[in-house]
């Protein structure tokens, strides 16, 4: 087994396999933003602090900025980007809109995406659930009530029968 | 932000991994696990390796199984496996506990157990944890397996008894004799942070008096710390308000020296190790007793 410098990478993409040839140095966060050009995924911090660059992977909220690319070898990758399906904004994005939940919106991408791993497999999170996942990501202007309130909302939404039950 | 440039490897088995850190200068190699405390290093460019050997892919190490004596976990179990696992919050609540207030479920996803051991930072939650519970640590090298008691592991800031060449492949957390009270209380500055200190305690009560009590501190020094002293004053002492208060200058007199920084003067971590270690030994002494 020899070590390499340059990488050939297959992954998921919001349902798309992509194949690359990266260096291994690269994050995940700028793997997707640079390479696949998916720049919802926003990067604050790049130490892991700020939760903005939160993607799923196979399922799982993680920090982008603290994941190599390389790492990502065979991988579901989940982004802002594969939220909305065929036009129609998913319910957390409804939720946040509707609970004004964000304010600058910069932060927003690494919210939804923690918050959809955290629904997505509990359907109704008590509130010290909800602040353990809303508590890993920073926003400096909207203010954590409001994005509460939408966590709400997108729960009520989505054990309502997702999207179709919104207007 | 960005990392310098490093060589990439990822084996599928522990022996191609002891292989490639053999053929290397152990100085000029990363072991990642989770890369929960590596990755941010890398970014900062704090940690420029030749070579990052990404135990990631070793399916043989990512396990949390009952044993005769308690658990073994896997150096690559993640804290979210830890945390879902019933038989830990069921059979070890102390180190369940333990895992829940390390960062947040996003970092909890991808860091893993043996990470946080290796890592040995001083205000992890873990090292604490696995010395209070008299945790082993399984580690393989190239000649061999050695088990490693947990008070041995930590040798001072990110700092283990690892040799070059060793890495870190299992915990083994013995089972709490039944009726064995436990805590786990931390100071931060906000939910997730880094603690600023933490305490852990166990003791067994027999007809109201304190049997084999252990204390430890984390945060507050170069690493996690037991307080011998402590122990032995209390050990055959009534559990009462009078026994707890009276440890607390045996407490401050272990932190013999203590972090000072941004977040916590020396005087206030000192400070804090003697109030979060009343408070553990009173909520263990709380929960000690039949069927506890």
């Amino acid at each position: 087994m020899t070590a390499i410098r340059e990488h050939i990478l297959r992954v998921t993409v919001n349902g798309e396999v992509c194949e690359s040839r990266i260096d291994p140095r690269m994050n995940l966060a700028d793997y997707l933003r640079e390479e696949l050009r998916l720049t919802a995924t926003h990067v604050g911090c790049e130490h892991g602090v700020c939760g903005i660059c939160n993607v799923l992977v196979d399922g799982r909220a993680v920090r982008s900025c603290l994941m190599l690319a390389v790492q990502a070898e065979g991988r579901e990758i989940r982004t802002v980007e594969g939220l909305a399906e065929g036009g129609k904004l998913h319910p957390i994005q409804e939720a946040f809109i509707e609970e004004h939940g964000l304010q600058c919106g910069f932060c927003t991408g690494g919210f939804m995406m923690a918050v959809c791993e955290l629904l997505e497999n509990n359907a109704s999170p008590s509130e010290a659930e909800i602040k353990d996942v809303v508590g890993g990501q920073i926003c400096r202007c909207t203010g954590y009530n409001a994005i509460l309130r939408a966590v709400h909302t997108a729960a009520a939404k989505m054990g309502a029968g997702g999207s179709s039950a919104a207007e | 932000m960005k990392s310098a440039p490093f060589e990439y490897v990822a084996p599928s088995t522990i022996g191609d991994a002891l292989q490639i850190l053999a053929e290397n200068d152990p100085d000029e190699v990363k072991l990642m696990a989770g890369g929960q405390s590596l990755m941010p290093l890398l970014n900062m460019r704090l940690a420029r390796p030749e070579l990052v050997l990404d135990l990631g892919r070793i399916a043989d190490l990512d396990y949390i199984r009952e044993t005769e004596g308690g658990v073994a976990i896997g150096a690559m179990a993640t804290k979210r496996a830890v945390e879902e696992s019933d038989l830990i919050r069921q059979q070890h609540p102390l180190f369940w506990e333990s895992t829940v207030a390390i960062g947040h479920p996003q970092i909890r996803n991808r860091g893993t157990v043996g990470g946080s051991m290796a890592q040995a930072d001083p205000a992890s939650e873990y090292p604490a944890a696995a010395i209070a519970l008299g945790a082993e640590v399984v580690a393989q090298g190239a000649s061999g397996e050695r088990v490693i008691a947990a008070e041995d592991f930590f040798v001072t800031y990110l700092t283990t008894a690892l040799e070059p060449g060793e890495i870190l492949t299992e915990v083994r957390i013995p089972r709490l004799p039944a009726g064995t009270g436990w805590a786990f209380d931390e100071v931060a500055r906000r939910h997730g942070d880094f603690a600023i200190v933490g305490a852990v305690a166990t003791l067994a009560l027999e007809g109201g008096v304190i049997r084999d009590p252990r204390l430890v501190i984390f945060g507050a020094a170069d690493r996690a710390l037991r307080m011998s002293s402590a122990e032995e004053d209390l050990q055959g002492q009534s559990a009462s308000d009078e026994t707890f208060d009276a440890v607390a200058p045996a407490i401050a007199a272990a932190i013999e020296d203590p972090l000072g920084d941004v977040h916590a003067s020396e005087e206030y971590r000192r400070h804090l190790a003697v109030v979060l270690g009343g408070r553990v030994l009173r909520a263990a002494a709380g929960r000690a007793g039949a069927g506890a």
